[in-house]
C-alpha cells in the first residue's frame, strides 16, 4: 500500500522534522509539535482537521548487534545498546479533503517523558492524551486536564509500559499453562 | 404559637428570602446508575436542576484488552474484539481483520466480502434498534420501546447464532475471510428478516417520531456544531447528525461498499432529535444495502489463502471501519513475530464523549441523561 | 419443602396430606410458605457491568420473559433488591463499589455471579485491572458460566436460586441469623486492592506441590 506524499510539504517547511519511511510517520520534535500541528490544520497545507487516534508506544532499551569492518578487513560484531523511547502517535485525517492518514510521532525519552499536548489544536486528543499519560506515563505540556483516566487516582505504575510488573493476585491453579505457568514458576501466585 | 412552630415559621421565611443564595450541588452519577448504560460515571455540578459542570469518569470497565492482546498471537485477539463493543461484535471483527489484512495482504474471496457486508449491516440494525430502545428508556418511555427493539434484535441475533454459533460474541471473521460459510437456507432466512424489518421501522416511527414528548425532550437539546464535532474527533451518526458528510463506507470504500447504492443521512440541527433520527434513517439505508447484498451474493469459498501462521513483517498500520457507533480503528505495530508489538483500539464511543460536558452544560440533569443516551456509548469500548 | 410439609401434615391425626388437599385444606410450615413466597418474587438489582448485562436485559424482554419466574421487578436501588446479578467483568476499580452496593442491600440477599468474568476473571483474567472473581469479596450463591451466558441460562440460574431459597432453614441460614451481612470495602493502593481478598468468604486454594512440574525438554536439545 503506497501512501501519497502528504508528508513532503511538512518536511520542506520544518527541516527539523524527520520522515520515518518504515513506519510511514513524521517524527516531530516535541518542541515543534504545536507549530507543526497548527500549520497542518491550515486549508492550504492539507486541512488536517481531524485527529483520529492518539496513542503511545513503549520501546524498551535493547541491544543491537552490528557487523563492522576492522581496518584489516576482518569483521567484528559490535554490541550497541539502543536507548528506549516512548512514542506518542497521532493519526490525522482530513474531513474536508477526505485524505489520510498522516501519522505524527513525538518521541520522548523513557525517563521523565514530556511531550507537548496537541489538545489545543485538535480537541479529540483530550481524553486520549490523558489515557497515554495514565497508561504510559507521558506528561503533556499544555493539556487542560491531565489526570489519570482509566486507573484509579492512587495508582502509581504505568501498566501499558512493557516493563510493568503486574500485582501478584493469581491463585494457584492445578493445571497452569502458558503465561500462568510462567507466573507459577516465578512464585507469583497467592497460596493459602 | 408554640416555640417549635415559631422556629419552623422562622426557618420557612428564611428559605423564602429572595436574597438567599443556593449553593451548587455536586452529584456523582454512577458508576451504578440505571441511565449511564453501564459503569460510566459523571460527576455533575448542579445549580438547582441545571448542569453547571460535568466531568466524565472512566475506567470502571478497563479490562486491559490492549495489554492482553500484546501477549497473544494476532488471531487470538479476535474473540476479545467481540467484547469491545458487545452490541457490534461483527463490525469489531471486521475492523481488526481489516487492519491485519493491511499488515499482511490476503485476498478475501467474493462471497466472504458479501457476507462481511451483510453481517456488518445486520449489526448496524442490531445496534441502532437497541440504541433507540435505550434512548427512549432514558427519555422516560420505560420499557415498552425497548421491548419492541429487543424483539427485532432477537431475530437478527438468531441469524448470527445460526451463522457463527453465538448470539453476541460471534468471533466470525478471520484474516482473509470468514471462519465458516453460513448454513444452508440462511440467506433465505436473512431475507425474511430483512423484508420484515421495514414494518417494525414504520410502526416505530409512527409511534415515536412525532410524539410530542419526544420532540420536546430532544429538539434543541445538546446541540453540537459540525466544526466542533470534527475538531473533537466525533465520528459516526453523531458527526453526521451535525451535518458533516463523513461516512467511512463512502470515504474509505473498504470492503465492497462502493458496489452498493445507499445514501448518507445528514442532520441539520445537531441536537438529540437529529441524532435519534439519523439512526432510524441509517437503518433504512442499511436495509437497502442488505437487500442488494442478499440478491447479488455469489457462491464460492469464504476463506482466502491465508498463511497457517500469521506472522507479518515489521511494519505498522492503521485500519478503520464505520462501526455503528463511529470510526472504529485498529493501530497495529508488527515486529516480525506472531504477536503484535503494539495493539491499539481507537474506540469511537470513548472519543465521542469528549464533548459531553459542552453538550450538557446549561441543560437540566434530566437532559444530561438524554444527551448521554444520544451519544450511544458502550462501556466495553469506552474503557476497553 | 415437601418434607417439612409432610411433617406438619402428619400432625393432623388420621389424615394424609393428599386427603387434606382433596378436602381443600393446604398445610405448610410457616418457613415453607415464607420460602415459597420469597423464591417466587426475587427482585434483582438493575446492575449491569459488561457484556453479560445485555443478556440479562434480554432475559427480561418479551422473548425470554423473566416475569414468568416472578423476577421481572428490576430495582435500580440496592435498598429494594434481593438479588445481585454480577453481570460481567468486575474490574479492580469497580470492585469497591460492587461490595458497597452489596452492603446496602437488605437481608435476605443473594448473589449470582453471571459469566466467566464474574466467576474467575474469565478471558480477561490476565489483566492487571481485572478482579479474579467476585467471590473474593462476596459470598456467591449461584455461579452461572458462559461468555456471555444465554438468557435461558439466566433463567436456569434463577431456578437454581429459587430451589436454594425453598430449602432455606430460617433459624440456620446466615441470611436470617447473621444480621445484615456487610463486608469490608477494599481500598485502593498504588498497585492493587487492599486487602486482595476477603478471608471471611474466600481463601486461595492450597498448593499441594511447591512447584508445578516443569515441561520436560527433549534430551537432545
Amino acid at each position: 500500500m503506497s501512501t501519497p506524499a502528504w508528508h513532503e510539504p511538512v518536511l520542506q517547511q520544518f527541516p527539523a522534522v524527520r520522515w520515518d519511511g518504515a513506519a510511514r510517520a513524521l517524527i516531530v520534535p516535541p518542541e515543534l509539535a504545536r507549530a507543526v500541528a497548527e500549520w497542518l490544520t491550515q486549508p492550504d497545507h492539507g486541512a488536517w482537521d481531524f485527529c483520529s487516534n492518539v496513542t503511545g508506544v513503549d520501546y524498551l532499551p535493547r541491544e543491537v548487534k552490528e557487523k563492522s569492518k576492522r581496518p584489516d578487513g576482518t569483521e567484528e560484531i559490535v554490541v550497541r545498546t539502543e536507548p528506549g523511547s516512548l512514542q506518542v502517535v497521532y493519526h490525522l485525517y482530513s474531513v474536508a479533503q477526505r485524505s489520510g492518514p498522516l501519522v505524527l510521532k513525538q518521541v520522548v525519552p523513557r525517563q521523565a517523558p514530556a511531550a507537548v499536548s496537541l489538545t489545543p489544536v485538535w480537541r479529540s486528543c483530550e481524553l486520549q492524551e490523558r489515557e497515554v499519560y495514565d497508561l504510559f506515563g507521558v506528561s503533556f505540556e499544555g493539556h487542560p486536564d491531565l489526570r489519570r483516566i482509566l486507573m484509579w487516582d492512587e495508582f502509581t505504575g504505568h501498566p501499558m509500559r512493557k516493563d510493568y510488573a503486574e500485582p501478584q493476585d493469581y491463585e494457584w491453579e492445578p493445571t497452569p499453562h502458558g503465561d500462568v505457568l510462567e507466573k507459577h514458576r516465578r512464585g507469583k501466585v497467592i497460596i493459602a | 404559637m408554640s416555640a417549635a412552630a415559631a422556629t419552623a415559621a422562622a426557618s420557612y421565611s428564611l428559605v423564602r428570602q429572595p436574597a438567599m443564595e443556593t449553593g451548587l450541588l455536586e452529584v456523582s452519577m454512577g458508576p451504578h446508575h440505571p441511565s449511564t448504560h453501564g459503569v460510566f460515571r459523571m460527576d455533575v455540578r448542579l445549580d438547582g436542576e441545571t448542569v453547571v459542570a460535568l466531568k466524565p469518569v472512566f475506567g470502571y470497565l478497563h479490562r486491559n484488552h490492549e495489554k492482553l492482546a500484546e501477549g497473544m498471537s494476532y488471531l487470538a485477539s479476535m474473540p476479545f474484539t467481540d467484547r469491545l463493543d458487545y452490541f457490534n461484535s461483527m463490525t469489531n471483527n471486521w475492523a481488526y481483520a481489516l487492519a491485519a489484512e493491511q499488515l499482511l495482504p490476503i485476498e478475501v474471496p467474493e462471497r466472504a466480502q458479501y457476507l462481511r457486508v451483510i453481517m456488518a449491516e445486520l449489526t448496524r440494525l442490531v445496534n441502532h434498534t437497541s440504541l433507540v430502545g435505550f434512548f427512549l428508556n432514558d427519555l422516560g418511555a420505560l420499557g415498552t420501546p425497548l421491548l419492541y427493539a429487543f424483539r427485532e434484535r432477537e431475530r437478527i441475533l438468531d441469524l448470527f447464532e445460526q451463522a457463527s454459533g453465538a448470539r453476541m460474541m460471534c468471533n466470525y471473521f478471520r484474516f482473509g475471510g470468514l471462519r465458516c460459510d453460513v448454513p444452508e437456507g440462511w440467506l433465505a432466512r436473512a431475507r425474511a428478516v430483512v423484508d420484515a424489518f421495514p414494518r417494525f421501522l414504520d410502526e416505530f416511527e409512527k409511534l415515536l417520531c412525532e410524539n410530542e414528548i419526544v420532540l420536546a425532550r430532544t429538539q434543541r437539546v445538546g446541540v453540537l456544531s459540525g466544526a466542533q464535532a470534527v475538531n473533537a474527533g466525533i465520528t459516526g451518526p453523531m458527526l453526521r447528525a451535525s451535518g458533516v458528510n463523513y461516512d467511512l463506507r463512502k470515504v474509505d470504500r473498504y470492503g465492497i461498499y462502493e458496489r452498493f447504492a445507499f445514501r448518507v443521512p445528514l442532520g441539520s440541527a445537531g441536537d438529540c432529535y437529529d441524532r435519534f433520527m439519523i439512526r432510524l434513517l441509517e437503518m433504512r439505508e442499511s436495509l437497502k444495502i442488505l437487500d442488494a447484498a442478499l440478491r447479488d451474493i455469489p457462491t464460492g469459498p469464504v476463506m482466502g489463502n491465508a498463511p497457517r501462521v500469521f506472522k507479518p513483517a515489521a511494519s505498522e498500520t492503521y485500519g478503520r471501519v464505520e462501526s455503528p457507533k463511529g470510526e472504529l480503528g485498529f493501530y497495529l505495530i508488527a515486529d516480525g513475530t506472531t504477536k503484535p508489538y503494539r495493539y491499539r483500539v481507537r474506540p469511537p464511543s470513548f472519543i465521542n464523549l469528549t464533548v459531553l460536558e459542552d453538550l450538557c452544560v446549561g441543560h437540566t440533569i434530566a437532559d444530561a441523561v438524554v444527551i448521554l443516551g444520544s451519544v450511544d456509548i458502550v462501556l466495553g469500548e469506552v474503557d476497553r | 419443602m415437601t418434607e417439612q410439609i409432610n411433617v406438619v401434615a402428619q400432625e393432623v391425626p388420621g389424615f394424609t396430606r393428599a386427603e387434606l388437599e382433596q378436602a381443600g385444606v393446604l398445610l405448610s410450615s410457616v418457613e415453607g410458605l415464607y420460602n415459597w413466597a420469597r423464591g417466587g418474587s426475587v427482585w434483582p438489582l438493575t446492575f449491569g457491568l459488561a457484556c453479560c448485562a445485555i443478556e440479562m436485559i434480554a432475559s427480561a424482554t418479551s422473548r425470554f420473559d423473566i416475569a414468568r419466574f416472578g423476577s421481572e421487578v428490576f430495582r435500580p436501588s440496592p435498598r429494594q433488591a434481593d438479588l445481585m446479578i454480577v453481570s460481567g467483568t468486575v474490574t479492580k476499580k469497580m470492585a469497591p463499589q460492587v461490595v458497597r452496593i452489596y452492603n446496602q442491600m437488605p437481608e435476605p440477599k443473594w448473589v449470582i455471579a453471571m459469566g466467566a468474568c464474574a466467576i474467575s476473571g474469565g478471558p480477561f483474567k490476565q489483566g492487571y485491572n481485572v478482579l479474579k472473581g467476585i467471590d473474593r469479596y462476596l459470598p456467591v450463591d449461584v455461579y452461572l458460566p458462559g461468555c456471555p451466558p444465554r438468557p435461558e441460562a439466566v433463567l436456569q440460574a434463577l431456578n437454581y436460586l429459587q430451589e436454594k431459597i425453598l430449602n432455606i432453614r430460617i433459624e440456620q441460614d446466615p441470611a436470617f441469623t447473621a444480621g445484615r451481612r456487610q463486608y469490608p470495602v477494599p481500598r485502593f493502593t498504588g498497585t492493587d486492592l487492599e486487602p486482595p481478598y476477603n478471608p471471611e468468604v474466600w481463601r486461595p486454594p492450597a498448593n499441594p506441590n511447591t512447584e508445578p512440574a516443569r515441561p520436560k525438554k527433549a534430551a537432545t536439545a
